[in-house]
């Protein structure tokens, strides 16, 4: 039962991250590779300013800061400097390897009797687990009504316009590159936040902590698409959420069945890909069953 | 100096190093002018209209807004005041959006966006059911479905409301009914002749259509090889046919 909890609330506190990615990968439609680099950000600034005494909330917000300049960084190098913006991600993904091993000045810092967003005396009078999903789920609302909020002004919507049709949002006056950058200033600053979060629910940062975490984010999001199908643009951020649960709970599955966690890249990959490959495996078994019809009736 | 909206003065448009699309092109747009542009492809009427959009910058010579020198200006700038239906059904609409929310979005050309609530409300609806019904394809019944699964035509009349939900001072119709069937084409030709009279627009039309070109419009452009080979209005417009016209495309 405590594992079933575990795996809601990491699906809880993971599914910032799928939010984050959904600005970039299917509003702005690109794949936004800075991912890797800016959740490490965070969570190396947030450990590293906690444990010199700065309060965590604070230390939480400031990494939501430093995540959306490696945004900063990335956009500036798409829409300025003109480099493809998957070879942009992951030129600000490689910097921020070194960038990160600055800041924490080790490869690994440990929060152990530092004071974390997860201290609390109400957050630890409840089970095991129980911390990650309440606090989880504050912090993933808040997230999501602000973003809602969001894509409703009329920034949002030149926002969702640009990533939709480039050419019909400048021929109204829409300067798509400033959008461009915003999304990804937005998306990675949410980015670096989740590292921070789940550094402090960790226990620790790690410079390594960045691998695969692009892979879970598009898991979140594709899994909360092939299971909810047609959905609002609202409707589609809780999908994501939900989407990220699910992820943590077939992994858990995975895991029961003897993988060891050394496996969880390849099986992240496997679900992912699975998840992708699903709509396609539909159509085929479509076609295949209207083709016995059409020979069953001749 | 001149009452012109637009004025192009000795405008040339080199592509690639040498080859001249626009050579040495002057043209003064008048406040109220419907103008038909025909050519054959490569004449330079993309071209020209890009210039004037601020997508291309000319090589040399002025483009005057009022009189004022507007040819350092970009596209986004001159959003304020020109609007643009593009050919292809598929440029001129934000697909995933609803078509309530592209007729909002289309409020704000040239403006600024701010941090506020769009204010998509019961009103703008009506608004919206009552101009998209005047462009007769069932636009109106479609105001809550993403643009990316209407027909052709339903599309371009969505474009051709955006780009005029603002008034324009010059309004920019590349080949906007091109891609569309006969029927739907000349449907969606007649809504456009009817707006633009009887919103006074000032207009200028890129078309392949030598029939449309002479029954819509007080004006029409021939251009070729990027100068402009023929310019005629009024009454000395309503005299061309068909044969005279052809006797101006060059092969």
């Amino acid at each position: 039962m405590s594992m079933i909890v575990s795996s809601i609330g990491q699906g809880i506190l993971w599914s910032i991250l799928g939010i984050a990615l959904y600005l970039t990968f299917r509003i702005l439609d690109f794949p936004d590779m800075t991912v890797e680099g800016s959740f490490p950000l965070g969570a190396a600034s947030a450990v590293t300013l906690i444990s010199h005494g700065v309060n965590p909330f604070l230390a939480t917000l400031i990494a939501f800061l430093i995540g959306s300049l490696a945004g900063l960084a990335t956009g500036l190098l798409y829409t300025k400097g003109k480099i493809p913006v998957l070879l942009a991600g992951i030129l600000v993904m490689t910097a921020c390897l070194s960038i990160n091993l600055r800041i924490m000045g080790s490869a690994n810092i440990s929060l152990l009797n530092q004071k974390t967003i997860f201290t609390n005396t109400f957050l630890s009078h409840l089970p095991k687990y129980f911390d990650m999903v309440v606090l989880g789920l504050l912090i993933v609302s808040v997230i999501t009504l602000i973003l809602v909020w969001f894509l409703q002004t009329e920034i949002g919507q030149a926002f969702i316009a640009t990533g939709d049709n480039v050419t019909m949002a400048q021929s109204f006056g829409i300067q798509t590159d400033r959008m461009t950058i915003m999304g990804l200033m937005l998306s990675n600053g949410l980015i670096g936040l989740g590292g921070a979060i789940i550094a402090q629910s960790n226990g620790y940062a790690d410079i390594n902590m960045g691998i695969g975490t692009i892979v879970i984010a598009l898991a979140s999001i594709i899994i909360g698409e092939v299971v909810f199908g047609n959905l609002t643009l609202n409707e589609r951020l809780i999908a994501v959420i939900m989407g990220s649960i699910f992820y943590r709970l077939v992994l858990l599955g995975v895991l029961q069945l003897g993988f060891s966690t050394n496996d969880l890249n390849l099986i992240s990959s496997i679900i992912l890909a699975t998840a992708m490959i699903l709509p396609q495996l539909r159509k085929y078994f479509k076609l295949e069953s209207m083709m016995k019809k059409g020979g069953s009736n001749s | 100096m001149t009452n012109a909206v637009i004025s192009l003065k000795n405008i040339n448009v080199v592509v690639g190093g040498h080859t001249k699309i626009i050579d040495d092109l002057n043209l003064d747009i008048y406040q109220g002018d419907f103008i038909s542009i025909l050519g054959t492809n490569g004449a330079g009427k993309s071209t020209l209209f890009n210039t004037i959009a601020g997508n291309l910058a000319p090589q040399s010579g002025q483009i005057l807004h009022n009189g004022q020198d507007i040819t350092q200006h970009n596209a986004v700038q001159r959003t304020k005041m020109i609007a643009r239906v593009f050919q292809d059904p598929k440029m001129g609409t934000a697909p995933r959006m609803t078509v309530s929310e592209n007729l909002l979005l289309a409020e704000k050309r040239g403006e600024h966006r701010a941090l506020r609530s769009r204010g998509l409300n019961k009103e703008k609806l009506v608004e919206y059911a009552a101009i998209t019904a005047k462009m007769g394809n069932n636009l109106d019944q479609r105001l809550q479905t993403p643009t990316g699964s209407l027909s052709g035509g339903q599309r371009q009349a969505l474009s051709f409301l955006m780009a005029t939900r603002v008034k324009p001072e010059l309004l920019l119709l590349d080949e906007h009914t091109a891609a569309l069937d006969p029927k739907t084409s000349d449907q969606l030709m007649a809504a456009t002749n009817q707006q633009i009279l009887d919103n006074q627009l000032t207009a200028l039309m890129i078309t392949h259509n030598l029939e449309d070109a002479l029954r819509y419009g007080n004006r029409l452009l021939i251009l070729n090889a990027g100068k402009i080979v023929l310019d005629v209005n009024g009454s000395k417009k309503q005299a061309l046919t068909e044969d005279q016209l052809l006797t101006y495309f060059t092969f």
